[in-house]
């Protein structure tokens, strides 16, 4: 190939692209240059020093140009006197490296002993030990013997909070770090956060934060993985294991659609009363998912699981008390009950549970003629599993951000990608800077406007218009950008638009791409940015979307809520609930305290299971720590509730209840475990034999997942449709309330992390500052909103990033929030300040 | 050279140069005139190559061909001129800037013109902010003559000034990490290539040049490459100034023609040695010097960069520093070491934490804690960061450690013990402190 250079490596021949690093080059064929500041993620910088080679080159003739050639009629190759970094070296055609002469091991052996002269030497109590980079090489390298005169160590600061010493959720030890910037390159490239830096120089150069809060960035914690020391450690693991005692288990995260793969870290501790608790999450290798990273909600939120307000027995109402019960008598009275309500049962299960929860629960309610839904705000899953990102069962590769560029359009629609789905915000950061055109359309400025191309803002109310403008020929140079791109994806959400405006909002975006012909083909589709981790895959098994709602149980003898609290979000109150109500939970939610029924389920990390991702993506997990007390798995629950009413017959395990999915659902048509499961060798390879190229990432052995075919790729040939949103009411004198999502809130899966909690904002809105001085509001001011008949303290924060007109308000702070945008007053709160 | 005739220090020649109608008067201005109304770019390139004129900086690159190397057809692109002027030993750029500084406004103009830039920084050392105010004043006139701004001279051509004060850092010297540092970014050189030719200032192509180089330039415009020929030697031509310190009769700053020896700038230029002491060494280029041992040899040798070069030493910037008889090497190395620590931008693991073990290891042979076998180690640990540094600044750090212990290392075993090695002291009292310059 033209693009291809060859050259040798320790005798070693080898074919690489252009442009490729002398590191990975070497990396291609198994040899191992030992690197710290060099990371395959980020650019090089060649300041540790410790990945020299000797280098040589074919010699050219000055004059001429011409390749000079030795006595046997082959290309001469000059060294040159000294070495040369690996990591910041391209490759050259015919370029001979040499790693394994005794000149370069004696200068990583000089590099190594620097290094040591300013370490503290505390492995023994560092939280590194025993995966560290720098105590692996300096068995490889080091001396035996310290040459350096101990009293002579320069001291500097431990146990540094990078924040507040009350909300820092990373510490830096600065006597153990190497300066080897890949932190700060990771928030400046990666994450374009740009909280961390130098400061000073020379021997007393050290990493500080100068953010407010300090280290202000969701993905934090990925710095801890990279760091080749022990000077970053989490709030939530230092000082909690060592890593060999640790067993790991294969996840996926649950909080956000885009399914990060992860890894538990879990051991059996006295300190635990003798249990097997999880110690600290991190990320899992899936190039096409999440490369090597993930959000510090994912990493930090986990800990609802292990909450002692867990339920962990059946509980049966008797005397108007919710009392515990056997398993026996809690399901036989759920069955015939249920059985007994037939057409009038309605069943309302959440987004967060797995693939054979939903299904296992779809069959059991509709097989008695009940209706089973998925309870949730963003509607648009019948379009997505239709026109939705394909598999490329065609062209062999499925839709993979990672290797999206030129060409094509990336459309962003009435979402703020970071809060709602922290990784894809960085996959279509990269993918933006590889050159895709990113169209980024809602109605106040996000984060993704930094990397858009075109930035359309549109009246609140105006989504789908705006969209549907788009068909227009020529209406606009974006419109025209994405008609032409030869790929587009679209990522829909939900803000600005009630229920029915999603449903008109994600047929708009269907039709955009069915019109511009980006259906049915790999790296093309529609992706609804959910509000759960399977969203899809309720959409995937049939589920209709249908948020919790009085008139939705009007009719209803029985109700079935599994996994969703629309008492606690005030969705529905207790008089809206039928005669007979089941709820199957984690905690004795607001709902489950009204219920006559109350069934104790198995958090995810305790049993085994899939998700299907926004990326349509079939991903599995596995359990890591066991269940508490008499919880049992849902979808356990919900086919022993199917079998006792005789409306299914296929056991409970998840490996059953997956069977039957790809028996009976035609995307998962010949799909099982050991499929999902499949693994293949990623590039790059970090986290192999050496832990210092990638970082302490775990290698992902137990499953890459599969992308499911859409419809469109299965034959059904998708029709456009009447799009049409309902007008927005807005009485004169009010301002307009947006309900914004937020990464960090107070949900029940997400509030147990109390470390994360003084990054959860106080409820506040965002007013425009036309707006604040008309009304006489100053910023940080504590504000009166009138919602409805209710009114709410929050406080007033006066941006610019509120539209005039428009008050920004997070959903999930503890402030009812309506489901789209709501008339709204706003005024300086009376009450005196403490 | 006629003492009369300076061509980079005028001001000694004519008083108030540094006046603008002064410099008028005396021909000021009349090269940029002639450059940007009669000269393409490439004409003045060449008749700066034809010249011979090499960059002052340090390195002695020859400048025509540096400003040739610009990324063809990318534009904006910037002139930047290196006034950080931070090596031990070294005063002239200073001198040029506070009572010559319209020669170098006009030098530094031509070369933006030549490299079809319209936008001048000027990085000025820190410490010289009262020069900073003295040149912003002159900027200040340039613009309201017309010498600066728009249209210029009735052309399309147009530039603008700036200046830009460092904040102490000997590194932010080094080209690329003064881009850094006028970026707004911490001062750590970059990776090169690529080269500020392709990726400079903001990543557009950029001249990097010294004070002292530019300032060559109004002469060759106005009176031709052959008649700045006249002085130096054939690869080196042109005057220099050379800055004396230390032990020296008349420290100071002297203009002279490249290819003096170094007899006549000690003893005719200088005064010879303080005190009629004897002249036991010399440091051709301040603190990166290789320290060279006085001979006759040495003193014939003309200061030229082949002649210096063919010493195994650098002419560099020409801050000589003189050391008499009554010199102990190891004490001089201790402040080089010191310095170098210091300034150690940390990023590269051999400087940052190679100069830090040799002042430890100095600090003892200093204070009579060391013992035999640190002198061997020195040794050892300076040529463990020989040849793996990020940038020069490393490699300048080891050059007088490794050059005093191989002509004089006995003035280092002399101050060893037979015991085992004493640390150092750690809270040094403050005055110590102070001189460390910590
Ligand atoms: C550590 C270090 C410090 C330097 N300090 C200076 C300086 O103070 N002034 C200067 O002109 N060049 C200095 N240089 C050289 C510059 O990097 C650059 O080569 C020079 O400015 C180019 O200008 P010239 O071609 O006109 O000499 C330094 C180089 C290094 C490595
Ligand atoms: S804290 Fe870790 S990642 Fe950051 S510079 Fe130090 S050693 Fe490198
Ligand atoms: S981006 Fe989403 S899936 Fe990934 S770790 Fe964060 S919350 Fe979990
Ligand atoms: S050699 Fe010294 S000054 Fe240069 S980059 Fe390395 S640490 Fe910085
Ligand atoms: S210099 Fe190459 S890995 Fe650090």
């Amino acid at each position: 190939m033209a693009d291809q250079v060859t050259l040798t490596i320790d005798g070693v021949s080898v074919s690489v692209p252009k442009g490729t690093l002398i590191v990975d080059a070497a990396k291609r064929i198994d040899n191992d240059i030992p690197v710290f500041c060099y990371h395959p993620k980020l650019k090089p910088v060649g300041m540790c020093r410790m990945c020299l080679v000797e280098v040589g080159r074919v010699m050219k003739d000055r004059a001429t140009g011409q390749v000079v050639l030795d006595d046997a009629g082959q290309p001469k190759v000059g060294f040159g006197p000294k070495l040369e970094t690996a990591c910041t070296t391209p490759v050259e055609p015919g370029m001979v490296v040499v790693g394994a002469s005794q000149k370069v091991t004696d200068a990583r052996d000089d590099i190594l002993e620097f290094l040591l002269t300013s370490h503290p030497l505390d492995c023994p109590v560092c939280d590194k030990g025993g995966e560290c980079p720098l105590q692996n090489l300096t068995l490889r390298h080091g001396p035996g013997k310290s040459r350096f005169v101990y009293d002579e160590k320069q001291k500097n600061d431990k146990h540094v909070p990078l924040g507040g010493p009350d909300d820092a959720l990373i510490f830096l030890d600065r006597e153990r770090c190497i300066q080897c910037a890949r932190c700060t390159r990771f928030c400046d490239e990666i994450a374009d956060d740009h909280v961390l830096g130098f400061y000073q120089r020379g021997r007393k150069i050290e990493i500080a934060t100068f953010s407010e809060p300090g280290f202000d960035s969701k993905f934090s914690g990925n710095t801890t993985d990279i760091c080749p020391v022990g000077a970053l450690t989490t709030a939530d693991f230092r000082f909690g294991a060592r890593p060999w005692e640790l067993t790991t288990s294969a996840s996926i995260c649950n909080h956000c659609p885009v399914g990060c793969n992860t890894t538990f870290s879990t051991r059996r501790e006295a300190k635990s009363g003798g249990k097997q608790v999880i110690k600290r999450v991190l990320p899992r290798q899936n190039e096409q998912v999440n490369e090597v990273w993930i959000c510090d909600k994912g990493r930090f939120g986990y800990h609802f699981i292990e909450s002692p307000a867990r339920l962990t027995a059946p509980l049966v109402r008797k005397d108007g008390k919710l009392v515990e019960a056997t398993w026996d008598e809690a399901l036989t009275r759920v069955a015939e009950t249920f059985k007994a309500a037939g057409s009038a049962l309605v069943g309302l299960a959440g987004g967060r549970l797995s693939n054979e929860d939903l299904f296992a629960f779809k069959q059991a309610v509709s097989g008695v003629g009940g209706k089973a839904l998925l309870d949730a705000p963003l509607a648009g899953g019948d379009l997505t599993t239709v026109v939705g990102v394909s598999a490329g069962v065609n062209s062999g590769a499925g839709t993979d951000l990672g290797q999206i560029g030129k060409g094509t359009a990336i459309l962003v629609v009435a979402s703020d990608l970071e809060e709602e789905a922290p990784l894809w915000w960085l996959r279509v950061k990269a993918a933006a800077e590889r050159g895709a055109t990113l169209i980024v359309a809602n109605a106040r400025p996000t984060k993704t406007d930094r990397y858009a191309k075109h930035v359309v803002r549109y009246d609140v109310g105006n989504a789908v218009s705006t969209l549907a403008g788009m068909l227009l020929e020529g209406s606009s140079d974006y419109a025209t950008a994405f008609a032409q791109a030869e790929n587009a994806l679209v990522f829909y959400g939900r803000e600005g638009l009630d229920f029915a405006g999603t449903q008109a909002l994600a047929q708009a975006c269907a039709n955009l791409l069915i019109e511009t012909k980006h259906v049915g083909r790999a790296q093309n589709g529609l992706i609804g940015v959910w509000t759960t981790a399977n969203a899809q895959g309720a959409a995937e098994l049939g589920l209709t979307t249908t948020p919790a709602s009085p008139a939705v149980l009007a009719a209803a003898r029985a109700a079935w809520f599994v996994g969703t609290d629309p008492l606690g979000d005030g969705r529905l109150t207790r008089k809206d609930l039928p005669p007979f109500t089941v709820v199957q939970e984690l905690f004795l939610t607001d709902t489950a305290k009204a219920a006559d029924v109350v069934l104790p389920a198995a958090a995810w990390a305790e049993r085994e299971g899939t998700y299907t991702s926004g990326e349509r993506r079939v991903q599995r997990f596995y359990p890591a720590v066991p269940a508490p007390g008499a919880t049992r798995p849902d979808c356990q629950i919900a086919a022993e509730i199917g079998k006792a009413m005789g409306a299914t017959r296929f056991g409970g395990f998840p490996a059953q209840v997956f069977l039957e999915i790809a028996r009976t659902v035609p995307a998962f048509a010949g799909l099982n475990y050991a499929a999902v499961s499949k693994v293949a060798p990623q590039w790059p390879d970090v986290g192999g034999r050496d832990q210092y190229y990638g970082g302490a990432s775990t290698t992902n052995l137990q499953g890459l997942g599969v992308q499911l075919p859409s419809a469109a790729e299965r034959g059904t040939v998708p029709q456009a449709a009447r799009a049409e949103a309902p007008a927005l009411a807005h009485p004169v004198g009010t301002l307009l309330v947006l309900p914004i999502a937020k990464l960090y809130d107070r949900g029940a899966t997400f509030a147990p992390s109390t470390l994360v909690h003084p990054r959860v904002p106080a409820p506040f809105v965002a007013i425009n500052p036309a707006d604040a001085a008309r009304i006489g509001l100053a910023d940080g001011d504590e504000a009166e909103l009138a919602l409805d008949a209710d009114t709410v303290l929050v406080v007033a924060k006066v941006t610019a990033d509120a539209p005039e007109g428009v008050l920004l308000l997070p959903v999930g702070l503890g402030v009812a929030t309506p489901e789209g945008p709501a008339p709204a007053r706003v005024a300086k709160s009376a009450r005196v300040a403490a | 050279m006629d003492q009369g005739k300076h061509i980079l220090f005028r001001h000694r020649d004519i008083a108030n140069l540094r006046d603008l109608d002064v410099y008028l008067a005396h021909g000021g201005f009349e090269a940029f005139k002639k450059a940007v109304t009669t000269l393409t770019p490439q004409q003045v390139i060449d008749e700066v190559k034809n010249a011979g004129l090499r960059g002052r900086g340090g390195a002695g690159f020859p400048t025509g061909l540096k400003w040739s190397f610009l990324t063809k057809d990318s534009f904006p692109r910037y002139v930047v001129i290196n006034s950080d002027e931070s090596e031990p030993g070294t005063f002239k750029d200073r001198e040029i800037l506070t009572h010559n500084p319209f020669q170098f406004l006009e030098g530094a103009m031509i070369t933006a013109y030549a490299s079809q830039a319209n936008t001048i920084y000027n990085y000025v050392r820190g410490e010289y902010w009262d020069v900073v105010a003295g040149l912003e004043r002159c900027v200040a006139q340039l613009y309201e003559r017309g010498f600066l701004g728009e249209k210029l001279f009735g052309t399309e051509f147009k530039l603008d000034f700036f200046h830009h004060r460092g904040a102490g850092a000997y590194i932010c010297g080094e080209e690329s990490a003064l881009l850094e540092s006028i970026e707004g970014k911490l001062g750590q050189p970059r990776l090169k290539p690529p080269f500020p030719a392709d990726k400079g200032l903001y990543a557009k192509p950029t001249v990097v040049n010294n004070t002292e180089t530019v300032t060559n330039v109004p002469f060759i415009i106005q009176h031709g490459a052959a008649a700045y020929r006249q002085n130096g030697t054939e690869k080196s031509p042109g005057t220099k100034l050379f800055c004396l310190s230390g032990h020296i009769q008349k420290p100071g700053n002297v203009e002279l023609p490249l290819g003096t020896t170094l007899r006549e700038l000690i003893y005719t230029h200088g005064g010879g040695i303080r005190g009629g002491k004897g002249f036991k060494a010399v440091m051709l280029s301040g603190a990166s010097s290789v320290v060279l041992k006085v001979d006759d040899a040495l003193l014939d040798t003309p200061l030229d960069y082949e002649s210096v070069a063919a010493k195994g030493a650098m002419l560099g910037s020409a801050s000589v520093i003189v050391l008499d008889e009554t010199v102990d090497l190891s004490w001089v190395i201790l402040k080089t070491t010191r310095f170098f620590k210091h300034e150690s931008c940390g990023k590269c693991t051999p400087c940052r934490e190679g100069t830090f073990w040799m002042l430890s290891i100095l600090e003892r042979i200093n204070q009579g804690g060391a013992a035999k076998a640190d002198v061997d180690l020195l040794q050892n640990v300076a040529s463990q960061i020989q040849n793996k540094c990020l940038c020069p600044l490393g490699e300048f750090s080891v050059t007088p450690v490794l050059a005093s212990l191989k002509t004089f290392r006995g003035d280092f075993d002399a101050r060893t013990t037979d015991g085992a090695p004493k640390a150092a002291p750690k809270s040094a009292p403050k005055k110590a402190a102070v001189e460390a310059g910590d």
